[in-house]
């Protein structure tokens, strides 16, 4: 069990009246909360030893360097990668995913190649691959869905026999639909057929654990302001081998060994990778969320939120405005549900929920091709975390009377 | 509560002014709204440099669909100049109620849409006046 008191105290947020009442967030999906351990983390670099890293050689800057590589440590303790080396910081999950496609996309991508896509992608795992086809002219293959909306696992078998086929990108978790992918068999599947898989785990990591031990994706991405961290950082994860025999992504200070005027020689990853003076204190503040998370352990953070998931769907089903997009049944998903409400754009029952201090999502969510796919213009979303309670959801089922009020909605 | 959802605002996105489409428009114009999937088609017909008639067809919030009703109540039979200077605190103005910076752009799709339609069927209309072009999406 989760003791929620404790949470609440941690996130100061929380205590304070939003519209005049109590705060209830819904929107973790998007962003998450920030309990004062991170925040107080961060203050420390910015009070204590503030200094730029690998470089400054008195106390202050050997200070921040340990603080820095500690949290890339944490990192990559946390999701089970083998080496610290394969821990890159980039700016968030898109960032991620567009190193990947400008530094071994550019590389190993070109006419006659294949890459698989699904048809739930985040537009962060569309629109880098697109930018880069344009260049490079090599074929997108969508991936369709079940009618529960999860990935059609025989279509995916089917299509990577095709021999043009040179990498898998797929998201872990669902934004929209709360699905969970079955990352390690997407990888094994690929890998037998010598395919390289990405994993986009940007909705995963921050509500179950997960081992890249067991996954083993080539590469797996993230960011940190959906897991209790700071905004402006996120993290690459690239298996080591594929690190090294790939170009650089940015130039300038720390990515290099040696310039000269007639060319430059380049640091050993994941130095090579992050270039300039990184965000120093959002890396050391995602390195505290780490330690926030595991004191209270991922297993406990996902049995919360599997609870929660129950008792919603539970309460949301039995509302007959309410419909609901996506699995809604509670197994292997996340606790993420969009649905609609009534005939009520989704803008104004956001507004209206906003106005009582409960605050949701609304719009298409950065997935556009997954709802045109499902053919719904734009749907409401309400995600949870460990500071959600069931008092949360109901006070998102009493908000939604006034919605139902407001727009004259007829039973 | 704030005054967001007065009555006049649910009225009209319950039954909108000016919905649907027109035979042979001077020019016809998509705005679309990638955040929140707000999607305004116009058909207006322009004669001696006025706006004779208007219609709107698509899916929106109350917000944008109340204030793209009335905006095409406000521009008809106005001289296309007239309505190219039209600010957007004279939608706010239509519409009598307060809006945040998010939810300000349902309320100025509408508007963008019609300043749209209008510098389209301008770059498209001969020097010479007469002709009436008929664009599709």
């Amino acid at each position: 069990m989760i003791d929620q008191k404790k949470i609440k105290a941690d996130f100061p947020i929380l205590k304070k009246k939003n519209n005049g009442q109590r705060l209830v967030y819904l929107d973790s999906a998007n962003t998450s909360l920030t309990p004062r351990q991170v925040v107080e983390k961060m203050d420390e670099y910015y009070e204590v030893y503030n200094a730029n890293i690998h470089r400054a050689v008195y106390p202050l800057g050997e200070r921040a360097t340990f603080e820095y590589e500690a949290a890339r440590e944490k990192i990559r303790r946390f999701i089970g990668a083998k080496s610290s080396k394969e821990i890159i910081f980039t700016r968030n999950a898109t960032e991620s995913i567009n190193l990947v496609a400008q530094t071994w996309g550019r590389q190993h991508l070109g006419r006659g190649d294949a890459i698989v896509l699904s048809i739930m992608e985040h537009h962060s795992n569309i629109v880098p691959w697109q930018l880069l086809q344009k260049e490079k002219g090599f074929h997108i293959h969508y991936l369709s869905l079940s009618k529960e909306g999860r990935l059609n696992m025989e279509a995916y078998q089917r299509v990577i026999q095709n021999k043009n086929i040179k990498l898998v990108s797929l998201i872990h978790q669902s934004n929209v639909l709360g699905t969970l992918n079955d990352a390690k068999s997407l990888t094994e599947l690929a890998h037998k057929r010598g395919i390289a898989v990405l994993i986009d785990g940007a909705q995963s990591v921050p509500h179950r654990k997960v081992d890249l031990k067991k996954i083993k994706a080539d590469f797996f991405v993230f960011t940190g302001h959906k897991m209790l961290g700071p905004t402006g950082i996120g993290v690459l994860y690239g298996r080591e081998e594929l690190l090294q025999d790939m170009p650089p992504f940015l130039g300038g200070g720390d990515m290099i060994r040696s310039v000269g005027i007639e060319g430059s020689t380049w640091n050993d990853p994941p130095y090579k990778f992050e270039a300039g003076t990184p965000n120093i204190a959002g890396a050391i503040g995602l390195g505290a969320a780490v330690d926030y998370l595991e004191n209270i352990g991922m297993k406990k953070v996902q049995e919360h939120e599997q609870k929660l998931l129950e008792y919603a769907l539970k309460k949301m089903k039995a509302i007959p405005e309410i419909n609901i997009i996506g699995p809604e049944n509670a197994q292997n998903r996340g606790a993420v549900i969009a649905f609609n409400f009534a005939e009520v754009h989704p803008h104004d029952v956001a507004t209206i929920l906003g106005e009582q201090g409960i605050c949701v999502r609304a719009g298409n969510h950065c997935a556009q091709p997954l709802l045109d796919y499902l053919k719904v213009p734009a749907s409401l979303r309400v995600s949870f975390y460990l500071y959600n309670t069931e008092d949360d959801i109901d006070r998102l089922i009493e908000g939604l009377r006034l919605v139902k009020k407001t727009f004259h909605v007829e039973p | 509560m704030s005054n967001m959802y007065l009555d006049n605002i649910i009225d009209l996105y319950k039954n909108p002014l000016n919905q649907g489409t027109l035979e042979a428009p001077s020019v016809t114009y998509r705005a679309y709204s990638p955040v929140c999937g707000d999607d305004i088609t116009l058909d207006l017909i322009i004669r001696d440099g006025k706006i004779s008639d208007v219609r709107h067809r698509g899916v929106g919030c109350a917000i944008s669909q109340a204030s793209i009703s009335l905006l095409t109540e406000e521009i008809k039979n106005q001289s296309t100049d007239k309505v190219l200077r039209m600010k957007p605190d004279h939608v706010v103005k239509l519409l009598g109620i307060e809006l945040g910076p998010v939810r300000l752009k349902c309320a100025l799709l509408g508007l963008e849409a019609i300043h749209e339609a209008i510098g389209k069927y301008h770059s498209l209309a001969p020097l010479k006046g007469g002709i009436i072009l008929r664009t599709s999406l």
